[in-house]
């Protein structure tokens, strides 16, 4: 069987190098890709129609809503998957067993000291991030994972509890719901005001600015939606994983 | 892109893919798989997607190396096979 594994990536390999060979050079303004008249579009229309610089965000979050909308319920979703292998509610003594003992109980001082000056930082530029996102690399997805792995560096460098004190597991999941809510919410908002689900530009009735201004300041707040699922759902699955469903004692 | 850091990222590429299959001791197969996140997370910024090296970064060498490492302490630190 290891033999017919290795013979299978030898073929597929080699297939994967000839094909190659047809692919256009990286970067080349004549590939297909880059010729497609919808790409031509988001490369030289961007800027006018939304007035967002970073185009790659403006494609995510406003040309393609709808795709990240429900990427977004993915992320809920596997949140929600997870809680619900994993979490365990009561105490059941078949399921204990040896705790893994990976830090001393009492906190260091070198590492309760840096975690104390490092998690305000990485918190601030987590909200950088999310804010920046759309006229700089970033973006709702980057943000609230840098803002969820400060919850779990708190939780490392002391343990669950401390953390939990932040983000108890109700909150967590009224922040996951409030984020989908969020998003949906500029949809329905739309929606109401008579355009088509997601079309930011009717939003100028509700938002400042003319209809460019409307599409970035709805594109941010979709972010924020974003950005409030996926610091919850990553706080979550951490302190699933680590405290195998119980919630109490944490790595 | 200077072509030479291209060819050191993409053996050491190779090099961090093949030992996070090969090594035994799983708490460090998840090290060296964050290690093969960063060096794709390079990779990335080099060709100018930095929307997709931020990701990278941020998921692949950040959290999902937690995730894991956050896993095997639950499991059996070896692997059989």
């Amino acid at each position: 069987m290891k033999i017919l594994g290795f013979i299978a990536v030898i073929i597929t390999g080699i297939l994967l190098l000839q094909a190659e060979r047809d692919f256009p050079d990286w970067g080349d303004p004549a590939s297909p890709a880059n010729n497609y008249r919808l790409s031509q579009h988001y490369i030289t229309q961007t800027f006018t129609e939304t007035t967002v610089p970073n185009m790659v965000t403006a494609v995510l979050a406003d040309y393609r809503g709808y795709d990240t909308m429900f990427e977004t319920v993915v992320i809920f979703t596997a949140g929600i998957a997870i809680i619900g292998i994993l979490r365990v509610f009561g105490s059941s003594s078949q399921l204990e067993h040896k705790e893994p003992t990976l830090t001393a109980k009492k906190p260091d001082l070198i590492v309760d000291t840096t975690c104390r000056l490092l998690i305000p930082i990485i918190q601030l530029f987590a909200l950088y991030v999310v804010a920046h996102g759309h006229h700089s690399p970033g973006g709702g997805f980057q943000g609230g994972v840098i803002f969820g792995a400060s919850f779990i560096l708190l939780a490392l460098a002391r343990n669950l509890q401390t953390a939990q004190k932040w983000l108890p597991e109700s909150r967590v999941l009224t922040l996951a719901g409030a984020g989908i809510f969020i998003y949906a919410g500029f949809g329905v908002a739309a929606l109401v005001l008579g355009g088509d689900f997601l079309d930011y530009g009717i939003l100028t009735k509700l938002l400042p600015g003319g209809v460019e201004d409307a599409r970035s300041h709805s594109m941010l707040g979709v972010e924020i939606g974003v950005a409030f699922t996926v610091t919850a759902i990553m706080f979550s699955i951490y302190s699933n994983l680590a405290s195998n469903g119980k919630m109490k004692e944490g790595i | 892109m200077i072509w030479i850091f291209d060819i050191i990222i993409l053996v050491f590429l190779v090099v961090t893919a093949l030992i996070s299959l090969q090594v035994k001791d799983l708490l460090s197969a998840a090290m060296i798989f964050g290690v093969y996140s960063f060096l794709m997370c390079l990779l990335w910024s080099g060709m100018g997607a930095v929307d997709v090296a931020f990701t990278e970064a941020a998921v692949g060498a950040g959290v999902s190396a937690v995730f894991l490492i956050s896993t095997v302490l639950r499991t059996k630190r070896r692997s059989s096979d």
